[in-house]
């Protein structure tokens, strides 16, 4: 992967990743979100791993942040008010962050940068490969995964339905959707 | 050279998809004034000359220009990053995904093969379905960035109704990789190249026929035409999500509209009809009809049949999609999502599964 | 900052100011409809209270086209209200014209020609196959039947030539003097007639082909917009959105004016008082009115089309600048206005919303003492608001679509 597509890539994506923090807007700050992903797809796509790239779009980029973006459109939520209002607060967020710097910088020091020349099998990261791996020696894992996906859907169906403490609930006992009956 | 190929592949499809999409325009005014009994657009021509009560003018030449050299206008309160980058978000997927899209076969010229296909991807109809999924935000924002409740309303129905039918859209794609054993787009047209029962040729929807109703309901559902127009009826919301659009982002809108359509259609024709692929012309041996001895023809002819092929076939469902406009009715928010959910989704699983289980049965019969 | 503050108060509209629910989701939201609104033809407000889509309450405001027609018609004479009535219901303002004249030759005790009565009846049954194509093909746009739409404006077209033809405009056709007609037909009526109902049927035969067993259209339709017939009864409907529940009142079977008890015509009935039966009722109506028309077509008699009445009626204009009696008789009439004995009466007659009825005093003089109009479609707006509740939005668009409010005749 040659310089010249790296370093932009790579300054969009962590300004984009800044934007996500230091934006006071929230639809602004999830839509940052949403291109620091697509960075890491494309990213994703210069190290061979075609089918992660398409994944990461279609799940994270593609339905997770749409819904992220749906409740917030939705929500209308206030922009946020800045830094400048606690001090103590950012003054221990500056700190953590110094902390994490400072610990990132001391791995990375161990290790040599740069690039190795690496020989991939052709089919490095194509979907046969990927498959065989995933529901061949991670089967176990991959099953235990969907089962928690399914109850977290499960769990969401329940949350989500109202359990009738609010105050447009009378009105709407009082005026039965008649579209529903109509449209059966 | 590998990359001067493929950037002049790429950049060959988008002039063409943005030429159809233009062209399409004309076809849904001209077709719609057929259908419904009138004339159409025809007054604009130069000095008289041009054939302007064919309509070319007006819609090729004077609506972009109109619709470029408008006012453009942001509403006051609005964010305007948000209202300039919306049409882009919209318009960006429905070109870029046409790079998988395989438009002929491989051929040699002068000793180095060309793909007629702008990148060979592994992970071809994946990256379709991801870019697909990436069009919302384009409503989404748009709605938001207007300050306007009723394009709020509107993109938030679009952007719900645009993920519902990704789903069924995603089950059925999941039917025929399962059939063609490959996501790779010009392996499964190359595999459609077959006879079926020696006469009929193996075209995806003799195999899928459900999945083939079940992709083009949903890919019309995903261009948010009618019958599934409700994020920009004219009756209730004005415009929808782009109501306080104007000008040349507008156009954008519509542009991606008309290139969404020649997605759905191109993914249809790739799947299900055999892409580029002409019955009875084999890319080798030439035109081979069954019990006849093959007819050799020039390779460059072949060629150009079947990139032609593929052109027909495209335009073929564009023309049904923009008759099915004019014909039916559009649906009610709440009946949309129960179509999408209820009925589409299950019946897209269920096909799923009975594709499995026959090729299962078949693969161990073997 | 401030942008983002000032965007707060969109986001503010959609809560309720006095919101207390922790959950945002919950809230009320009002929302306002027209009276610029492609779906609020005619313009007209709702107030509406929305949880999500869901109508909880919908307030409607008319009175946007208000323009003082009971008032205006006090001023001038008795034949001057004609051209006022064309602005009634502008969508078939030929009905409007003959029942107001039919209401005022009751009071004066004047006998209309026969061939007057048979023109009236026939123009009346065009003018009431175009207010509901107009209707049908609204209503079918505003559910994304733009095909329908369109083919049913071309065969109004043909109506709105004829009209021209014979009148002289295509909306304000001031058609109707007290005593019969303005003028005769000109010689290729009845083939425009014939053509326009040639049109009108493939029409109709096409429409019903894409929409009446359309599943999607169906589901649109259909139990959307209930209204019960003791609703209907208790808000004074009148017209489709009474005969779709059920009862079968049509003033021209009850009461028959003009000619129509010599006319042989069914009146179509529905079942359940929802959006299709409205639909099915005006569709069914056509077809009625198109039996009528060729009815009055075989039955037309020559004649004058006016009456003989110095006293009520414009003599001819031979004696006008013929004879001092003639020109005395048109200066009187014109200045005076006609005089219409003292007294009141209320006349109504089937409109192709309903029963439109015209309530006139005089008291002696060549001008109206009172003019009062029931229009038939200000009751179906008293009405929408319990029609509407439970619905949707888009089911909104469908109802006040199948409702048919003519501005003009609303709010008068």
């Amino acid at each position: 992967m040659s310089p010249l597509a790296f370093y932009p890539l790579a300054f969009v994506c962590i300004a984009s990743a800044m934007g996500v923090v230091l934006s006071r807007n929230p639809v602004r700050s999830a839509l940052s979100l949403v291109a620091s992903l697509f960075c890491l797809a494309v990213f994703y796509v210069f190290l061979q791993a075609h089918l992660v790239a398409a994944l990461q779009i279609i799940v994270y980029a593609g339905a997770v942040m749409v819904l992220f973006l749906f409740v917030i459109t939705l929500l209308n939520l206030e922009s946020d008010r800045g830094l400048g209002e606690k001090p103590v607060l950012s003054a221990i967020g500056f700190g953590a962050g110094a902390i994490v710097a400072g610990g990132l910088i001391a791995a990375l020091s161990r290790t040599s940068l740069g690039a190795r020349a690496v020989t991939l099998v052709p089919t490095f990261g194509t979907t046969k490969v990927l498959a065989r791996q995933l529901f061949g020696d991670y089967l176990v894992a991959f099953e235990l995964t969907s089962m928690l996906l399914l109850v977290a859907v499960v769990g969401a169906v329940v949350l989500a339905k109202r359990d009738g403490s609010y105050e447009g609930d009378e009105q709407e006992a009082a005026v039965p959707a008649r579209s529903e009956e109509a449209s059966h | 050279m590998e990359w001067l190929i493929g950037g002049i592949e790429s950049l060959g499809v988008i002039l063409v998809v943005l030429t159809l999409s233009a062209l399409l325009l004309w076809v849904e005014r001209k077709g719609s004034a057929l259908v419904q009994n009138r004339v159409g657009a025809n007054r604009a021509s130069v000095l008289g000359i041009m054939p302007f009560n064919l309509g070319f003018m007006n819609t090729l030449m004077a609506d972009p220009l109109k619709l470029f050299t408008k006012e453009d206008f942001v509403p006051a309160n609005a964010d305007r990053l948000g209202h300039a980058l919306a049409p882009c978000i919209a318009l960006f997927p429905a070109i870029v995904t046409f790079a998988a899209m395989p438009f002929g076969d491989s051929v040699s010229v002068a000793g180095r093969v060309i793909n007629l296909q702008a990148v060979n991807l592994d992970v071809g109809l994946l990256y379709i379905s991801a870019l697909a999924s990436m069009g919302v935000y384009g409503i989404v924002l748009a709605g938001w960035a207007s300050n306007n409740r009723w394009a709020l309303l509107g993109s938030i129905r679009g952007s719900a109704q645009m993920i519902s039918y990704e789903l069924a859209m995603g089950i059925s794609l999941v039917s025929m990789i399962l059939l063609y054993g490959t996501l790779d787009m010009q392996e499964m047209v190359r595999s459609q190249g077959k006879l079926l029962f020696g006469v009929l040729p193996a075209w995806g929807v003799f195999y899928q026929p459900v999945a083939f109703l079940i992709l083009l309901t949903a890919g019309i559902a995903e261009t948010k035409r009618v019958p599934f127009d409700l994020p920009e009826c004219e009756s209730e919301l004005i415009a929808g999500y782009y109501t306080e659009y104007s000008g040349g982002k507008q156009a954008c809108f519509m542009l991606s509209d008309f290139a969404e359509i020649v997605m759905v259609s191109g993914l249809v024709t790739t799947l299900f009809f055999g892409g580029w692929q002409v019955p009875y012309l084999d890319s080798n041996a030439g035109l081979s009809l069954p019990g006849m001895t093959p007819v050799a023809l020039p390779g460059a002819l072949i060629t150009a049949l079947q990139v032609g092929s593929f052109g027909v076939k495209v335009l073929f469902f564009c023309c049904l999609q923009i008759l099915v406009r004019w014909t039916l009715p559009r649906f009610r928010y709440d009946q949309l999502m129960n179509l999408g959910w209820k009925k589409m989704m299950p019946i897209a699983l269920l096909n799923m599964v009975a594709t499995a289980l026959v090729i299962l049965l078949v693969e161990q019969g073997r | 900052m401030s942008d983002d503050k000032a965007r707060e108060s969109a986001g503010a509209q959609f809560r309720k100011a006095e919101a207390t629910a922790a959950d945002p989701l919950s809230e009320i939201m009002e929302l306002q409809m027209g009276p610029s609104h492609p779906a609020c033809h005619g313009t007209i407000k709702f107030h509406l209270r929305l949880d999500g889509e869901n109508i909880i309450a919908c307030e409607t405001e008319v009175g946007y086209l208000h323009r003082g027609f009971e008032k205006m018609c006090e001023q001038g004479t008795w034949n001057q209200a004609i051209p006022y009535t064309d602005r009634l219901n502008y969508a078939s303002p030929l009905i409007n014209n003959f029942i107001f004249c039919e209401a005022v030759e009751r009071l004066c005790g004047i006998e209309v020609p026969e061939r007057a009565s048979y023109m009236r009846v026939l123009l009346s049954e065009c003018a009431r196959i175009s207010d509901h194509l107009t209707c049908l093909g609204m209503g079918a746009t505003e559910l994304g039947a733009f095909t329908v739409g369109f083919y049913m404006n071309e065969a109004r077209e043909l109506l709105y030539n004829m009209s021209a033809r014979v009148t002289g405009a295509r909306v304000t056709v001031s058609y109707g003097r007290v005593g019969g007609l303005a003028r005769d037909v000109p010689d290729d009526f009845a083939d425009m007639i014939r053509a326009a109902i040639k049109r009108t049927n493939e029409v109709l035969r096409d429409s019903e082909k894409l929409l009446e067993r359309n599943r999607i259209f169906t589901d649109r339709m259909v139990g959307i917009g209930l209204m019960s017939q003791e609703q209907a009864l208790s808000f004074g409907l009148t017209g489709p959105l009474l005969r779709a529940t059920g009862i079968a009142y049509d003033v021209r079977k009850a009461a028959p004016y003009m000619v129509y008890d010599r006319m042989d015509f069914e009146v179509p009935v529905g079942t359940k008082g929802d959006n299709f039966d409205r639909f099915a009722v005006r569709f069914e109506e056509i077809k009625q009115s198109i039996r009528i028309v060729e009815q009055c077509l075989a039955q037309m008699p020559g004649g004058p089309v006016i009456a003989d009445n110095a006293a009520y009626v414009l003599p001819p204009k031979k004696d006008v600048y013929g004879s001092i009696e003639g020109l005395m008789n048109h200066f009187k009439i014109i200045v005076e206005g006609i005089r219409v004995p003292a007294g009141e009466i209320y006349f109504s007659g089937e409109a192709a919303n309903g029963e439109l009825g015209f309530y006139l005093v005089s008291d002696g003089s060549g001008r109206p003492y009172r003019v009062r109009v029931r229009p038939p479609c200000f009751y179906g707006m008293s009405a929408l608001e319990t029609m509407v509740k439970g619905y949707m939005i888009p089911d909104l668009a469908a109802i006040f679509g199948m409702v048919n409010m003519i501005g003009g005749e609303c709010d008068r």
